[in-house]
């Protein structure tokens, strides 16, 4: 099998059956009144590794997040950190440290104190609080800033005093919610990069919660896409982008056509779809559903090639449809090309080229093709 | 050992206030009601107990046969104690009526004010609480006097011939329990209009609601929790107001709190004065009920 | 809310100060008048404030009120700051609903009431009335102001602080004392003073559960006032107006100071940023 995208080390222990793992949630439910926030959920996360809950607001990555923290204790099921079932340890006592969305800077506490808070609660000796502190401020590069007071500091340098508050007691894990939520949109793409450098540096458990797809993409090493207090599927960024295991996975990350189908062959890796939309796909990756079964077929606008010509290649999948609309953003250009029953597919090229001789235009009719391996086949 | 100092933290928390007001607080109500049951004594103190701590139950429930109620029924059939009930009902209404029609447009004034004075404003409001209670009702005295300032001002500008008599009649106490009260009438509305959305203003003025009507329909309504508020913080402390009838109403106005002081002070009829308690308390459920649970709504709302 | 200041807005907020401010600035005019009438202007003269301070009951009386206040004062600040944290932090307990009702009941109900009722449970638990019982007796019913204050400012509080503290391994009451007291002492400092002046001010509870050798300051002017209008005691009302305001200017200069030092920082910040 062909690899998926291009993983940022050979760091896969998740693929190796007797690693063991770090963090296990087991058969974990946590309800709040009749809500449940997090349904019978089983997850491991390994050591070192950058793991990213992603899903909508509500979804119960918060609630997750929380309870490995131990804000919040399980309704039922078990919490296991590094072989311990810390369910019944209060926070304070729990070799985790948290980074809050909101920051959650003591004010009244200058950089340095609130960066040493943590070790004083432990009771070390003065000089090598002062020793770790100076430490950390010199490995987020606030230096010159220990003796300010938290409003004091910009909302990027407040962020960088809360991780290394998070980070002073050498926790076995480090817990991140939103931790980039509050910056702006060019601090935060390179706050994201710091944060994965610091990541291996350290060598550390990183726990991020997150709604920002991209985000979770670029830093994680796997991220669970979760809904409604369930996990839907835990996988490395590029098979969740490429390999979606589910129409909700499939939608919620980055753009997407999905095309609805009835099996009407499958074997050998294979699978051929009648599709509703006039066209017959054959896909060789995702599911392999038996003949017969309605489902759906994902794929991504990247992979979609838009031509005034029909495709020469008869085995390629190909359908006749008329452009509807052009977006033009610039590193690329978006067509909207509607099919003869009215569905609307998305499709993006790439703008190599700065001049493009006679480029296509609103209501042409053109050609919307793409390889069996472009898309995959949804498992209902 | 840590973990059982926390628990014991939280619960001292909640136990040692808790403990304290039903002491201090909820247990004297029984007691009132305790001895507004029972009947004068010349004595100290002056009261003849119905029930005595040391009785236990079946003294409790032995001596209900013993229970008068004539102070009660003695409550009824003097017509001093029913006037009063109702004069103080009464100017508490009239009071609290005016507060609100001066205290409204100040506190629109206010929330309407530039934002740089809005804090000054502000605190000129809330300045005059931290002044003694005693001594502004005491100010009005020299104002409101037949020879007072008032009436030496409207006298020497030819507006009247003769002074007009203020002090000790109704007037009197509206002046004062008005000016007394009125910061209590303009904070609660002022916050509610000072967070009201301007833009909403501005929509049903684009919708061709002209500034008159925008403000009837729009943020009159919106400011109704602020007002109720205000009204209850006037209304429930004027019924039982002492203070300012006695200083400015004279001798004629009646007013249960005075009534009831002077039941105490004067008369040391402790039983009947118990009685007047319990049931100027029970006229005052409703609204104290309404404003607890307008309190409570807040509390959640603010969670 | 915000559009133009009318004129209307204008002439009722200028009129309502003036209602509101003139009878005090009339006192304070009258208290250094030379005619011992104080409706008539017979010139200028700080006589009054001679006698005053040769007047010993008054003096005796300010002593007692002081040091009730001062008692009454803080530990109604450990009670209403203990009553707000429990109506806000814990939001289950049995009797809540009581609880709440005890606490807000008082800033409603009649003083004449709170009065009677606590001398009736001085008298019943045979409790000598004097200093102790007045200072109970304040200590009570200013408590629920402080809670008020206090739990205005814990609902704004943002928790995740507090979770903070504890996440960095400080346990609950650690948390309480190094993080929650020093955030809201602003607040629970302006419940202190409140829970002062409610007491300086009080005339009604302090009446009835006072006793021989305990009376206050606002019992001895009242008995004053009685006997009739006097420049001596516009004299005494207008010194405690003038501490009252010296405190009120000297308290919000402070905080205004560092209000705009607060957001100077900020500006400076969000410009380094």
């Amino acid at each position: 099998m062909k690899s998926l995208g291009n993983t940022r080390r050979s760091f896969a222990p998740w693929t190796d059956p007797d690693a063991t793992p770090f963090i296990t949630f087991r058969n974990v439910t946590k309800t709040f009144g009749d809500f449940t926030a997090v349904d019978n959920l089983t997850l491991d996360i390994y050591h070192r590794e950058f793991f990213a809950l992603l899903g909508a607001s509500g979804c119960g990555k918060s609630t997750l997040l929380r309870m490995l923290a131990g804000f919040e204790k399980p309704t039922s099921g078990e919490i296991i950190l590094d072989g311990q079932n810390i369910a019944g340890i209060p926070p304070y006592r729990r070799p985790v440290n948290m980074m809050f969305q909101s920051y959650a800077l003591f004010p009244h506490m200058t950089v340095e104190s609130n960066i040493g808070f943590g070790l004083r609660q432990d009771g070390m000796p003065k000089s090598q609080i002062a020793e770790r502190v100076a430490q950390m401020l010199k490995l987020v590069k606030l230096e010159q800033f220990a003796k300010r007071k938290p409003h004091q500091l910009s909302g990027g340098q407040r962020q960088r005093v809360a991780l290394a508050r998070s980070l002073a007691k050498r926790p076995k894990v480090l817990l991140l919610d939103e931790p980039l939520g509050a910056l702006d949109k060019k601090l935060r793409e390179e706050t994201q990069f710091e944060l994965m450098d610091l990541q291996q540096e350290l060598g550390l458990t990183f726990v991020v919660v997150t709604h920002d797809q991209e985000e979770a993409m670029t830093m994680a090493d796997r991220i669970a896409v979760m809904s409604h207090g369930e996990v839907i599927q835990v996988a490395t960024p590029a098979e969740i982008y490429e390999a979606p295991n589910s129409r909700f996975v499939a939608d919620f990350i980055g753009d997407v056509n999905i095309l609805e189908g009835k099996v009407t062959a499958s074997g050998n890796g294979r699978v051929e779809l009648a599709g509703a939309d006039g066209l017959t796909i054959r896909a060789a990756s995702g599911e392999i559903p038996a003949n017969g079964v309605s489902t759906g077929f994902a794929i991504r606008p990247e992979k979609l090639r838009v031509d005034r010509a029909a495709p020469a290649d008869p085995g390629v999948n190909a359908v006749e449809g008329e452009v509807w609309d052009i977006g033009y953003l610039g590193d690329m250009t978006v067509f909207h090309i509607r099919l003869a029953n009215g569905k609307v597919l998305k499709a993006s090229m790439l703008n190599a080229r700065r001049e493009v001789e006679d480029p296509i235009v609103y209501d042409e009719k053109v050609w919307v093709s793409f390889d069996e391996t472009a898309g995959v086949v949804l498992r209902d | 050992m840590r973990n059982l100092g926390s628990a014991l933290f939280s619960r001292l928390v909640i136990i040692v206030p808790y403990v304290w007001l039903l002491f201090f607080f909820l247990v004297p109500f029984f007691i009132v009601f305790r001895i507004s049951l029972s009947t004068m004594a010349i004595a100290q103190p002056p009261y003849v107990p119905v029930f005595g701590f040391a009785d236990g139950l079946s003294g409790f429930i032995g001596k209900l046969g013993e229970l008068h109620f004539d102070n009660f029924l003695w409550l009824t059939e003097d017509a001093l104690y029913i006037n009063a009930y109702l004069s103080s009902l009464w100017i508490a209404g009239v009071s609290t009526i005016l507060a609100l029609l001066i205290g409204y447009p100040v506190a629109y004034g206010m929330a309407k004010a530039p934002r740089a004075l809005r804090p000054t404003l502000l605190m000129l409001v809330i300045l005059p609480f931290w002044t003694s209670f005693l001594i502004r009702v005491y100010a009005w005295i020299a104002i409101l006097k037949p020879e007072g300032l008032l009436n030496q001002f409207l006298m020497g500008i030819g507006v009247i011939n003769d002074p007009l008599i203020i002090i000790n009649t109704n007037w009197a106490l509206y002046i004062g329990i008005v000016y007394s009260y009125l910061p209590f009438m303009v904070l609660p509305i002022y916050s509610t209009l000072e967070k009201l959305d301007h833009s909403l203003i501005e929509a049903a003025q684009d919708l061709g609601a002209p500034p008159v009507s925008a403000f009837w329909k729009i943020t009159f309504p919106l400011s109704v929790p602020g007002v109720v508020a205000g009204c209850m913080l006037v209304f429930i402390p004027a019924v039982g107001e002492f203070v300012i009838p006695d200083l400015l109403g004279g001798s004629q106005t009646l007013m249960i709190g005075k009534t009831l002081w002077n039941e105490f002070n004067a008369n040391r009829d402790w039983p009947v004065s118990a009685a007047v308690a319990t049931i100027l308390l029970l006229i005052l459920v409703v609204p104290i009920v309404f404003f607890q649970n307008a309190q409570a709504k807040a509390e959640e709302k603010g969670r | 809310m915000n559009n133009t200041w009318s004129r209307f807005n204008i002439v009722s907020v200028v009129l309502g100060f003036a209602f509101l401010y003139l009878p005090i600035l009339l006192l304070v005019i009258f208290s250094f008048n030379e005619s011992k009438l104080v409706t008539v202007w017979a010139g200028f003269s700080t006589k009054w404030y001679v006698s005053l301070f040769h007047n010993q009951g008054l003096i005796d009386a300010a002593w007692v009120t002081i040091r009730v206040a001062l008692l009454a004062a803080s530990v109604a600040t450990v009670l209403g700051t203990m009553a707000a944290l429990a109506l806000v932090r814990y939001t289950r307990f049995r009797g809540r609903l009581l609880f709440s009702g005890m606490v807000y009941a008082p800033l409603v109900m009649p003083e004449v009431i709170t009065g009677l009722s606590l001398l009736l449970l001085f008298v019943a638990i045979g409790f000598d009335r004097g200093f102790w019982t007045v200072t109970l007796a304040h200590i009570t019913f200013s408590m629920c102001f402080v809670t008020v204050v206090v739990q205005s400012r814990l609902l704004s509080f943002d928790r995740s602080i507090e979770e903070a503290a504890m996440d960095l391994g400080a346990t609950p009451v650690r948390t309480f004392f190094q993080v929650t007291l020093p955030i809201i002492a602003p607040a629970v400092l302006s419940g202190w003073m409140l829970a002062l002046t409610l007491s300086l001010d009080d005339l009604v509870i302090a009446s009835f559960t006072s006793g021989p050798g305990a009376t206050t300051l606002p019992m001895k002017i009242y008995s004053q006032v009685r006997l009739g209008v006097t420049p001596e005691i516009n004299a005494a009302c207008t010194i405690l107006i003038g501490l009252v305001a010296i405190g009120v200017l000297v308290a919000s200069i402070l905080t205004k100071r560092r209000a705009v030092q607060q957001e100077r920082d900020e500006r400076a910040a969000f410009a380094a940023g």
